[in-house]
């Protein structure tokens, strides 16, 4: 079982190791998506495999339970999709000069290291060992997001390096803090931070620290997830990105940060009672939500209006989180995995047009559907998802998120929520059919669909529709991270 | 080491910790900004040195001795080569807070940090915990460097600055964070400021200096 700890983190590794020693070719780029598979796999097997629901491996270095198998389904869903798209989308991008091979050779490695930290991230036992790893997907991700090295891409860069890394910083505090807390509860310097160690001790953690210790790993987490006030950095990266690394940032690295944010808070409610994190997951979550839906009200960029979408999404994530009952954090969970593969559909989509278009001005782009059905239908589709309609399952995950609100005695935090969803929905319906109907003009350029991208594209549609309409055996995993997140309630 | 000279060192340490985060304030050099940056470092590596000797504790003096090769040399090495040797991007010439403002402002930060740590130094009043309040306001300090500076290396100073306090604080009320996480924390922050010295280049490329009020084409 150890193997399946492992292999989330090694095979990436792996797979970045030889695209550092052969450069980017067809070879190095099938081996990432193989490692990104291999995380679905593994995730597969931690859940649903024989054996206990909280597994540890490397002694007590890694740890898995139904939070990790979730999130590993999620990265090695959408990463699966992500690299996929991403060896037709590099070719494109060499052969119109964007990038040249030592770019391409760049990406080829930095890609799977990404993916490696966030399974690190997910994986580790110890709250320290996490942040090692968010802070090092910030590193790694720095050089994708400047990829296209123009002016904009230089300036998305700078500006993400600087605020991620002061945000996790704070985070970083936190985490010292919570050391010191836990030294004092008892806990061994060794073990001190481990999850299980915390969790064990909770009930004689000095509420008065853990609470500055909990206020600073909000925001510092949070900045990470997108939410306010550290947010800044995010429709900029996400929108200078390529795009499959904008689909792993927007679907991806924002929940992996948002899950740290999950275990954490679930030791702080033990330690000072759940109105701490309450109140401060509901203050940042609305206020994500209205600045979202603003900025997407008013939005002229497609990709910008995808990172606003994000955004919105996370800012809804953290009022579900703010309830805390089981069937918010289930529901959670499953929004979470509906959105990054929706999300993905519509980054990897909108990549196309703008290779086509060379703007990513929403004015530009007409109709996309009668001039490509392949991008036109699968934009449709990631975009249905996303704003929630039947028969995909964020229809479902919002129900429950509203239904958890309502049963917590939240119906304000739940009306607010849906009255900022509601204009965000307004304005994605209002952009994206004008980017989409319309009759096609003949002089708009052609938008090439490469195959790569074309199978990543209809594999995301049909998960999305399966998801939609069963999560099957996916249920008893949401309950269970449920259950050991948010106890019995 | 007798607990009057640990006494000292730990408060010698932390009062130059944050003295060099008010020099930082009130100078507008960019490269005297760099060298302060490098005495705040040695300042950092005396409090997990002397803690090291005063507890006969091998490993503390190892990372204390890791942390003066990185923070004191390595780090500000790696950034007084980004500097350039343009005149306007030597001096923070115009700046958005002047030098009396700020360092009042440093002032009150100061203040502030006290009051932040009460609960810290409730739950442990060492001698070490005590100058707890000097790294929290060096965490203040730089993040206020780093929202008033316009050089792109000021800005990557103000970030190395805030790690330092964070560093200080580690040291001062557990002695340091265990040694897995001290490693990966150091390696993350090493491989930041690499990659904010790189972009620093880049910028200077693209943009022809490294003010950054020229970012500004991205927004809404």
């Amino acid at each position: 079982m150890d193997l399946f700890l492992l292999l989330p983190i090694l095979a990436p590794l792996a797979a970045a190791a030889l695209a550092a020693v052969l450069g980017w070719r067809r070879l190095t780029a099938v081996v990432t998506v193989l490692a990104a598979l291999s995380v679905l796999v593994s995730s597969a097997v931690l859940g649903f495999g024989p054996g206990p629901g909280t597994r540890f491996a490397l002694g007590s270095l890694l740890r898995a339970d139904a939070l990790t198998v979730t999130m590993l389904i999620v990265i090695g869903t959408v990463g699966t999709l992500a690299t996929w798209a991403g060896v037709g989308y590099i070719d494109a991008e060499l052969a119109h000069r964007h990038t040249d091979q030592k770019g391409a050779n760049l990406y080829g490695v930095l890609v799977p290291i990404f993916l490696a930290m966030m399974a690190l991230a997910v994986l580790a036992n110890n709250i320290g060992v996490m942040w090692v790893a968010i802070e090092a997907t910030t590193v790694a991700t720095a050089f994708l997001v400047g990829h296209r090295r123009t002016r904009a891409a230089l300036e998305a860069t700078w500006k993400y390096v600087v605020i991620c890394s002061v945000g996790i910083a704070l985070a970083f505090l936190g985490t010292v803090l919570i050391y010191f807390v836990s030294l004092h509860a008892g806990a061994t310097s060794g073990d001190a931070l481990n999850i299980d160690v915390l969790l064990a001790h909770a009930g004689d953690l000095d509420p008065a620290v853990t609470r500055l210790a909990a206020g600073l790993l909000l925001l510092g987490y949070g900045a990470k997830a997108g939410l306010v006030p550290f947010h800044t950095w995010l429709a900029d990266a996400h929108s200078q990105a390529p795009a499959p690394v904008s689909a792993l940032m927007s679907g991806v690295l924002l929940s992996v940060a948002f899950s740290v944010l999950l275990r954490v808070k679930s030791v702080v409610d033990l330690a000072v009672g759940i109105e701490f994190m309450r109140t401060g997951l509901l203050i940042i979550g609305l206020l994500t939500l209205l600045i979202a839906a603003s900025l997407l009200v008013v939005q002229t960029d497609f990709k910008r209006m995808l990172a606003y979408s994000s955004m919105e999404n996370m800012g809804l994530v953290a009022v579900a989180a703010a309830t805390g009952t089981r069937l918010a954090i289930a529901a959670l969970l499953l929004h979470v995995l509906a959105h990054g593969v929706g999300k993905t559909l519509v980054f990897l989509g909108s990549g196309q047009i703008q290779a086509a278009h060379d703007s990513t001005r929403i004015s530009d782009v007409t109709g996309v559907l009668a001039r490509s059905p392949m991008i036109g239908v699968t934009f449709l589709t990631g975009l249905a998802v996303l704003l929630g309609l039947p028969p995909f399952a964020m229809f479902a995950s919002e129900l429950s998120i509203s239904r958890a609100l309502a049963d917590a005695n939240l119906g304000w935090a739940l009306g607010a929520a849906l009255f900022f969803v509601v204009v965000a929905f307004a304005a994605l319906v209002r952009n994206g059919s004008r980017m989409l109907l319309g009759p096609a003009d003949p002089g708009a350029p052609a938008i090439t669909v490469p195959r790569p991208v074309a199978g990543a594209l209809v594999t995301g549609v049909v998960l999305s529709l399966v998801l939609g309409l069963t999560i099957g055996p996916l249920l008893e995993i949401f309950q269970s991270a449920g259950t050991v997140l948010g106890g019995a309630r | 080491m007798t607990q009057a000279i640990y006494n000292g060192v730990l408060n010698l340490a932390a009062g130059a910790f944050l003295l060099a985060a008010v020099l930082v304030v009130w100078r507008r050099e960019v490269r005297a900004i760099v060298r302060l940056l490098a005495w705040q470092g040695l300042a950092l590596a005396a409090i997990p040195l002397a803690e090291g000797i005063y507890q006969d504790d091998a490993a503390l003096i190892a990372v204390g001795v890791v942390v003066l090769l990185l923070r004191a040399v390595a780090l500000p090495l790696l950034l007084a080569r980004a500097v350039g040797t343009e005149a306007h991007e030597r001096r923070e010439s115009t700046p958005l807070v002047n030098t009396t403002t700020s360092l009042l402002i440093t002032a009150a930060l100061t203040v502030l940090a006290y009051a932040v740590t009460r609960p810290v130094i409730a739950l442990d009043p060492s001698p070490a915990t005590r100058a707890v309040p000097a790294a929290f306001a060096v965490i203040l300090i730089a993040v206020f460097v780093m929202v008033s500076r316009r050089q792109a290396v000021s800005q990557a100073v103000g970030f190395m600055m805030l790690d330092n306090g964070i560093a200080a604080t580690a040291f001062l009320i557990t002695s340091g964070v265990p040694l897995i996480v001290e490693l990966g924390a150091s390696l993350d922050v090493l491989f930041a400021v690499l990659v904010l010295g790189l972009l620093t280049g880049h910028m200077r490329a693209t943009f022809g200096g490294t003010d950054l009020d020229q970012l500004r084409e991205l927004r809404g």
